[in-house]
């Protein structure tokens, strides 16, 4: 695979939020506007492409049985940089807004499950590159989420009055609202994935290994 | 699951034919009930407290049912159309759902506020989860939920009948503001408002609150009439209003002075129309006759925990919107056991 195609992967065919559903998390919990949404994209980004190229360093001598508490360890080096780096650079209202999100990123399973998958079997350049397309992928999904949310709740964009007047529908402030717009996007983009497949000739493809794991109601009466 | 995906391969959904499926041999009668005769039923039975809240409130009542009904059924027909099924909007459901909606609403709520209430309400209480007996929460409460939390300003305001644009609080919204008072030390008001409650008024719908908590009398006759022609189950209405009649007793003869006599608790407020109109939906309550119960007493508990200890003065859509999450737990813990097996096979299964 070749570095762009790597760095391209994670925009739009493996979007981390729309595609892998990874870092629901944080996902709904700050995108209640668009400034939020880019500044925890963006530390995420950062945590995400340092974290993937120091375990794809150290890939050959950290020894497999341990390698969860490594790879954590190292992103955790990571987050507590990205935390005051944070501190010290950006606007105080950003920090106080996405305040415990910012060290849980350390938790977000987007950069344990790039670690894991791509850090830990490919090279470190192109570990870098598959981190900062991720990131790049989570803040693009982000904003698209922050921005309709805020667009909806204040009429604004990046806290610009866009819709004058506008009876803002507080729903879409919660994280009830985040969930109804993240499953309208969803099934937007599912209807087209479908609808292109059929014209292909081809069906619907189901999920290969439906993931029970969090949902038990079909074990609930035995 | 597997039906799940052969729906989502062809795009239309292939049933055998009406007349393969009739196997027969003695005489079989069909009830002639339809799903749009139930709900033609409902809706008249509706029909006396709709009258009533146009009689207290004047057009304004008018204009919001019918701009909400109006609204749904447009809903639908829309969400159909893009979802190409066929179009279902004469089995009256959507009307239903639009005049319950509408019922659940202020006198004064502006138009757009309707439009957006029936969106969400149809749109996404009902098709987005694949229309018609599908859904898992009944959606007209989702609908005035989602109206409630947007625009909390809009909803809270209540107009007191036959004065047009005279706003007060309901009585429930009355009750929470002259406890905390009394609470702080003041509780003058809340004996005199004590002391004073007028049940006729009540009764006969003569108070704030949103269309359809108005006239108790006629919602209840309106309750009773669908009992009796069987198109509500009576375990649901009778246990939930027992259960927050039994509790407000208990908080009555607790603290005297401080809280409202169950009859308060059961004419104020949403408790009539949420009992025999909204828990009763047949597609968002448990299906077992044990369930229904189980899920009326549960709607009553988080009633009473709403009024008593909450933040909103009323929790009756709150109650029924939870218990609707229950329902499908509630269907599979009453299920009942087959004939004949034992304990320890089912158990074993």
């Amino acid at each position: 695979m070749s570095l762009f195609k790597v760095f391209k992967n994670g925009l739009w065919q493996e979007n981390p939020v729309f595609v892998l559903m990874l870092g629901m998390c944080p996902t709904l919990a700050v995108t209640s506007s668009a400034k939020n949404a880019l500044g925890m994209g963006i530390a995420t980004s950062l945590v995400l492409a340092g974290s993937n190229f120091v375990v794809s360093c150290c890939r050959k001598f950290i020894p497999d049985q341990v390698r969860i508490p490594c790879y954590i360890v190292i992103i955790a080096a990571f987050v507590t940089m990205v935390e005051q780096l944070m501190q010290a650079y950006a606007p105080p209202e950003l920090n106080q807004t996405l305040g415990i999100f910012i060290p849980l990123i350390v938790v977000n399973c987007i950069v344990l499950g790039r670690a894991e998958a791509f850090a830990s079997k490919n090279g470190s350049i192109a570990s870098c590159l598959d981190g900062l397309g991720m990131g790049l992928g989570f803040t693009i999904a982000l904003l698209i989420l922050g921005g309709l949310r805020e667009l909806i709740a204040d009429g604004s964009l990046f806290e610009l009055q866009l819709i004058e007047n506008w009876q803002g529908i507080y729903l879409f402030k919660t994280a009830t609202g985040a969930f109804f717009t993240l499953g309208f996007i969803l099934a937007v983009r599912n209807h087209h994935k479908a609808k292109r497949r059929r014209k292909e000739g081809l069906g619907y493809e189901p999920p290969k290994e439906p993931i029970c794991l969090s949902c038990n109601i079909c074990k609930l009466g035995k | 699951m597997k039906s799940g995906i052969a729906s989502m391969t062809e795009p239309e959904i292939r049933l055998p034919d009406a007349e393969q499926l009739v196997v027969s041999s003695s005489p079989h009668f069909h009830c002639g009930n339809s799903v749009a005769k139930i709900m033609l039923l409902v809706i008249l039975a509706l029909l006396p407290a709709c009258l009533v809240a146009v009689y207290y409130f004047g057009v304004a009542a008018f204009r919001v049912l019918t701009l909400c009904m109006l609204f749904c059924v447009g809903t639908e027909a829309l969400c159909s159309k893009l979802m190409k099924r066929p179009l279902e909007i004469n089995d009256f459901s959507a009307l239903l759902t639009g005049l319950l909606l509408g019922m659940n609403l202020p006198p004064g709520t502006p138009s757009w506020i309707c439009l957006v209430g029936s969106l969400i309400a149809i749109g996404i209480g009902k098709m987005a989860y694949g229309g018609m007996g599908q859904n898992p929460f009944n959606p007209a409460l989702v609908g005035r939920v989602a109206l409630l939390v947007s625009f909390p300003q809009a909803m809270n305001t209540w107009q007191i009948p036959g004065m047009d644009s005279v706003s007060g609080a309901t009585p429930l919204q009355e009750l929470g503001m002259l406890q905390q008072k009394a609470l702080a030390g003041d509780s003058a008001e809340l004996n005199e408002f004590l002391q004073n409650i007028p049940y006729g008024d009540y009764m006969l719908g003569n108070m704030g609150g949103s269309l359809g908590e108005a006239c108790a009398l006629a919602l209840i006759l309106g309750g009773i009439f669908l009992i009796v022609i069987r198109v509500v189950r009576w375990q649901i209405p009778v246990f939930m209003i027992a259960t927050v009649a039994v509790c407000s007793t208990l908080a009555w003869l607790a603290k005297p002075d401080l809280c409202a006599p169950p009859q308060f608790h059961l004419l104020s407020g949403g408790l009539i129309l949420g009992a025999f109109f909204m828990a009763t939906d047949p597609v968002t309550s448990p299906m077992s006759r044990l369930g229904a119960i189980l899920f009326a007493i549960g709607c009553g508990l988080i009633v009473c925990a709403i009024r008593f200890w909450g933040n909103y003065p009323e929790g009756i859509s709150f109650a029924i919107l939870v218990m609707n999450a229950m329902t499908p737990l509630l269907d599979k813990v009453t299920m009942r056991k087959p004939f004949g097996t034992q304990k320890k096979a089912v158990k074993n299964a």
